[in-house]
C-alpha cells in the first residue's frame, strides 16, 4: 500500500495547514478526526477507530496531554533557576506525543529524540528521573527495560538506526518463538533529523528486512532555525513511497487521528507487513531548548496560527460537548498537574550526585581487568587531591558524571 | 541570623558567563510565590524571564536594572514570609558577610548552573570535600560580587596594571592584530568592551575605508567649510605642533649630509635566531634593532663626533649614550631614549627595548624619557621600507635610520646567493661631522650587522 491509496481527508488544506509553506506541495492525505474547532471530521478508513475508545479513553488522552504540559512549564522554569543546565520544551507537541504513544503496546519498544516527554509519560516512566540527564548527573534517569522506553537520544537521529536494529532482532527472536507476543518498535525522530543521513540508511534497512518499526516523524516545522521547507521540497511522509512502504500524514495537533492512525500503522508492524512511516504535522509552539530564542527567527503570527490549532483546547472543547468531562474533571486534571510538578521540583532539587564508580561499574556486564585498572588509577588520583586539600568549599571528583 | 535565599544568576543558556539586568518584576516587599516572575534578562542568545525558586518576601534587589553581571552573581533574596519584617530591607550589602548565612540558609542545595566557577577562571580544582555535596559545590568565585557599588567607586578600583578584557574582546583584538593596551576601556569595572575595540578598529581604518570616497567631497570643518567642500582643515596642535617646530629647527639650522650603505646582515639574523631560542633571553623579544643598537653604541665609541651637540660656539661631546628610538604612538611620533645605553649588556639593552616600545605604543611616554637624547635611531624598516634620509633630532648630530631586512641576491665570492640584505641610511649635521667621519661611523655600525661577533672584542 503506498501513500496515494491512503484515504485522504475531505478538507481543505487551510483546515490544518494554515501555516503551510509556500513551495511545498499542499496537504492533500493528511488525517484529521477533530478539529481545531473541537468537531469530529469523517475519515473512511480512521474514523472507526474512534467507536473503539472508552470516555476514560477519552478523558486520559487530555489529562496525559495537560500533564505533560505542566511537567514541561516546571522543567522550563527549573531550567531558569539554575537547577537544569538545559531543558527541552514539547509544548504543542502533545497529541502527536500522547496519541502515539497511548497506541502503543507493552511489548513495543519505544527509541525517543530527546523531547518524547510525552511518550514517556504514557509509557509510565517516573517524569522526574527524565530530568536527572538534564541535570547532568546521569546518562539517564530511568532503566529502559522496565518500561521499554529507550534512553534519550542527543545525537540527532541516531535512534532510528537502532530502532531498525532492535526491531530485525525482534524478527528473529520470532522466527525462534512462536509463542512470542508480537511486537514493533518505534523511532521517533523530526523535520530535521530526516536530513540526516541515519534515517536514510535506516529506512531502507526497515524496508529491506520489513522490519516491524513505525517511524513516527513529528514534523514541527523548525529545525532549530531553519524552516521546514529547506529540509524538504516535498511533503516528508511522500518519501515513504521511495523506501517502499506506506506512510501516513496526520493531523499532529489531533490527538484522536495521530491515535488511530498510530494504531493501524503498529498493527501493520507487528503484523509481520513491514515499516510504515507516519509524519504528525505539527508545531513547537515554544524554543527548541532553552538555549533558544524562536523570535530571533520566526514571526509572532506565525505562532500564533497554531495556537489557534492547540491539541488541548480542542480535545476539551469536544469533551465538554459530548458532556464527556466537566469543571470537576479538568480542575482535577490541574491539580494533579500542579502536584506532578511539585513532586519533580522536589525530586529534582534533592537529586544527588552519584558515585562515579557506578560509572566504572556499568561498563560491562561483568568485572574487566581494564576497567579495574582505570578505577584504581582514578582512586589514587582522587586521593591526590585530598591530601593537599583544605576540604571545605570544593571538589566533587567523586561525584562528577 | 536569618532566613534570606539568594538566588544567583543562572546560566541559562549553555556557555552564557554574563546576563543583563534588563527590568525587575517585583520589588521590595512583594511576596512571590516560586515560579512568579522575577526579572527579565538579557542574555547574548535572548531575552529571559527569571521564575523564584523561592516563596517568600523580596528582602533585596542586589542588581540595579541595565547592570550587566557575571552569571553566579547574587541578583535577588527572599525571606520567608515570617523572616520578612525582620529582614534588612534596601541598600547595599556587603557580599562577604551575608554571604554565610545565605549559604546555610540553602545547606546541601546550590543550582547546579550559576554557583560554578566562572567560566573564564583557570584556577584548579584543589581538593575535594569529605562529602559529595551535590550537585556542584565549587569554590566561590575569586571576585566578590558587589552589585551594588556606585559606578563611580567601581572606575577608581579599576586596576591600573592589567588590560582588563573578556575572552571574546581578546580574541577579537587579536584577529584585528590590536594591542589591547592600546584601546581606552570604557567597561564598568574598567575592561575593555567589544565596543571600545571597534571603535578603535574604526579610528584606524577611517582613512583606508574612506580612500574610495576621498576624492569626492571633504568631511566638513569649520565655518567655512561651505566656502570649499574640496579641502578639510585640520588643527595644527599636541605632538603634530611640536614635531613640525622640531623638525624645521633641525633641517633648516644644521646642515644634513645623508649617506646610504648597504650591509649583509645574514649572521645578524643567525645571531637574532640564537639568543630567541636562548635560555637566558627566554621571554624577551629579540629582534635585529637589538643588534643595531649594539652596533651604533659600539661605533660611536669609536667616532665620538657622531655623539654630540652643536651649541654655535662649542661642540659638546658626550661620553654617555642616551640612544633614541624614533616610534609612531597613538600620539604621534615619538623619540623616547635609553639612558647610559653603554653600560647595558646585550640581555639589558634588549629589555630596555621592548620596555620602551610598549610604553610608547601605550601612548604612555612621559617627557623626562624623551629629554637628553644624544643620538638616535628610526627603524623604518618596521614599515618595510629600505631606507631614507632622516632628519636630525634637535640638539643631537646624527641619526640612523634602519631599513627593512630582506632576503636579496648577492655577490659572495664570485657567485650570487640569496643573502638577508639591509640599508643603514645615516643623516649627520655636517657643521660637527664631516664626511669621511659619518663614512667611518657608517662603516663601524655596517660591519658589525655583517659580524656581531665583533662586539666581543
Amino acid at each position: 500500500m503506498g501513500a496515494a491509496q491512503l484515504p485522504s481527508t475531505e478538507f481543505e488544506d487551510t483546515d490544518v495547514g494554515g501555516a503551510l509553506i509556500e513551495g511545498i506541495a499542499p496537504v492533500d492525505n493528511l488525517v484529521q478526526l477533530l478539529g481545531p474547532d473541537g468537531k469530529l471530521r469523517h475519515d473512511e478508513k480512521f474514523s472507526p477507530y474512534l467507536a473503539r475508545l472508552t470516555p476514560e479513553k477519552l478523558r486520559s488522552f487530555y489529562s496525559d496531554m495537560a500533564t505533560v504540559r505542566r511537567f514541561d512549564q516546571e522543567a522550563t522554569a527549573l531550567q531558569r533557576q539554575g537547577e537544569l543546565a538545559l531543558w527541552v520544551p514539547l509544548t504543542g507537541q502533545e497529541a502527536a506525543q500522547i496519541g502515539s504513544g497511548q497506541a502503543t503496546e507493552p511489548q513495543d519498544y519505544i527509541f525517543p529524540t530527546y523531547r518524547e516527554h510525552g511518550v514517556a509519560l504514557t509509557r509510565g516512566v517516573d517524569l522526574s528521573q527524565l530530568l536527572k540527564l538534564f541535570r547532568g548527573i546521569s546518562n539517564a534517569g530511568w532503566n529502559p527495560k522496565d518500561t521499554n522506553f529507550h534512553l534519550y537520544s542527543l545525537v540527532l537521529a541516531v535512534q532510528t538506526l537502532h530502532a531498525v536494529g532492535y526491531a530485525m532482532g525482534i524478527q528473529r527472536d520470532q522466527a525462534t518463538d512462536a509463542a512470542m507476543k508480537p511486537a514493533a518498535v518505534v523511532a521517533y525522530f523530526g523535520d530535521g533529523a530526516s536530513s540526516e543521513g541515519d534515517v536514510h540508511e535506516s529506512m531502507v534497512f526497515a524496508a529491506s528486512y520489513q522490519a516491524p518499526v513505525v517511524f513516527f516523524c513529528q514534523n514541527n516545522h523548525w529545525a532549530i532555525s531553519v524552516p521546514f521547507e529547506v529540509q524538504s521540497r516535498i511533503p516528508l511522509v511522500n518519501r515513504a513511497s521511495g523506501y517502499g512502504f506506506p506512510g501516513i500524514r496526520v493531523d499532529g495537533n489531533d490527538v484522536l487521528a495521530v491515535h488511530a492512525v498510530s494504531q493501524w500503522a503498529l498493527d501493520h508492524a507487528r503484523s509481520g507487513h513491514g515499516p510504515v512511516l507516519i509524519e504528525a504535522f505539527t508545531y513547537r509552539l515554544g524554543a527548541h531548548t532553552t538555549a533558544d530564542d524562536p523570535t530571533k527567527y520566526r514571526l509572532a503570527a506565525e505562532e500564533e496560527k497554531w495556537r489557534a490549532k492547540d491539541p488541548l483546547v480542542r480535545l476539551e472543547k469536544y469533551l465538554r460537548a459530548e458532556n464527556l468531562a466537566d469543571d470537576a474533571f479538568f480542575s482535577s486534571v490541574k491539580d494533579d498537574g500542579d502536584e506532578l510538578a511539585a513532586y519533580v521540583r522536589k525530586t529534582t532539587l534533592a537529586m544527588t550526585v552519584p558515585d562515579i564508580r557506578s560509572s566504572f561499574a556499568n561498563v560491562y556486564a561483568q568485572a574487566h581487568p581494564l576497567v579495574a585498572e582505570e578505577l584504581a588509577w582514578f582512586e589514587n588520583y582522587a586521593a591526590s587531591f585530598a591530601e593537599t586539600g583544605t576540604g571545605s568549599a570544593a571538589g566533587n571528583e567523586t561525584g562528577a558524571p | 541570623m536569618s532566613a534570606l535565599n539568594t538566588f544567583n544568576l543562572p546560566d541559562v543558556g549553555e556557555g552564557l558567563t554574563e546576563a543583563e539586568i534588563v527590568s525587575w518584576k517585583v520589588k521590595l516587599g512583594d511576596v512571590v510565590a516560586i515560579n512568579d516572575v522575577l526579572v527579565e534578562i538579557e542574555t547574548a542568545k535572548s531575552i529571559v524571564e527569571l521564575p523564584s525558586p523561592y516563596a517568600g518576601i523580596v528582602a533585596q534587589l542586589l542588581v540595579d536594572e541595565g547592570q550587566t553581571v557575571d552569571v553566579g552573581t547574587a541578583i535577588i533574596r527572599i525571606g520567608s514570609e515570617a523572616d520578612a519584617s525582620a529582614a534588612p530591607v534596601g541598600g547595599p550589602v556587603s557580599a562577604h558577610s551575608s554571604e554565610p548565612s545565605a549559604a546555610a540558609a540553602v545547606e546541601g542545595h546550590r543550582p547546579l548552573v550559576g554557583s560554578g566557577p566562572r567560566a573564564d577562571a583557570v584556577k584548579r580544582r584543589p581538593r575535594r570535600t569529605s562529602t559529595a555535596v551535590p550537585p556542584s559545590p565549587v569554590p566561590p568565585s575569586p571576585v566578590p560580587p558587589s552589585p551594588v557599588t556606585p559606578l563611580s567607586e567601581r572606575a577608581t578600583e579599576a586596576p591600573a596594571a592589567r588590560v582588563l578584557a573578556k575572552p571574546p574582546v581578546r580574541k577579537a583584538a587579536k584577529d584585528l592584530g590590536i594591542n589591547l593596551s592600546d584601546v581606552s576601556p570604557t567597561g564598568l569595572r574598567g575592561e575593555i568592551t567589544k565596543k571600545d575595540l571597534l571603535s578603535y578598529q574604526d579610528q584606524r581604518t577611517a582613512e583606508q575605508d574612506g580612500a574610495g570616497t576621498f576624492w569626492q567631497s571633504a568631511p566638513e570643518r569649520g565655518p567655512d567649510a561651505a566656502a570649499d567642500q574640496r579641502i578639510s582643515r585640520i588643527q595644527v596642535k599636541g605632538v603634530r605642533k611640536a614635531t613640525a617646530k622640531a623638525m624645521v629647527l633641525s633641517a633648516f639650522s644644521a646642515p644634513h649630509v645623508s649617506i646610504f650603505v648597504d650591509v649583509d646582515a645574514s649572521r645578524t639574523m643567525e645571531f637574532v635566531k640564537r639568543l630567541k631560542t636562548s635560555r637566558d633571553f627566554e621571554g624577551i623579544k629579540v629582534s635585529p634593532l637589538l643588534i643595531l643598537s649594539k652596533a651604533v653604541i659600539w661605533a660611536a665609541a669609536r667616532n665620538p663626533s657622531v655623539n654630540a651637540t652643536w651649541t654655535g660656539d662649542e661642540i659638546i661631546v658626550k661620553h654617555f649614550m642616551n640612544l633614541g628610538i624614533a616610534a609612531a604612538t597613538p600620539r604621534g611620533l615619538m623619540v623616547p631614549n635609553i639612558k647610559d645605553a653603554q653600560d647595558l649588556s646585550l640581555k639589558e639593552l634588549a629589555v630596555a627595548l621592548n620596555d620602551l616600545a610598549s610604553t610608547a605604543r601605550a601612548g604612555k611616554t612621559q617627557p623626562a624619557q624623551m629629554a637628553g637624547g644624544s643620538l638616535t635611531i628610526t627603524n623604518i624598516g618596521a614599515l618595510g621600507i629600505d631606507t631614507g634620509t632622516p632628519i636630525i633630532n634637535p640638539g643631537e648630530v646624527a641619526i640612523v635610520a634602519f631599513g627593512t631586512v630582506k632576503l636579496k641576491p648577492w655577490v659572495l665570492d664570485g657567485e650570487v646567493i640569496p643573502r638577508w640584505i639591509t640599508t643603514l641610511g645615516g643623516s649627520f649635521d655636517h657643521r660637527v661631522v664631516d664626511g669621511d667621519l659619518s663614512a667611518r661611523f657608517m662603516a663601524d655600525v655596517a660591519s658589525i650587522m655583517e659580524e656581531p661577533a665583533l662586539l666581543l672584542e
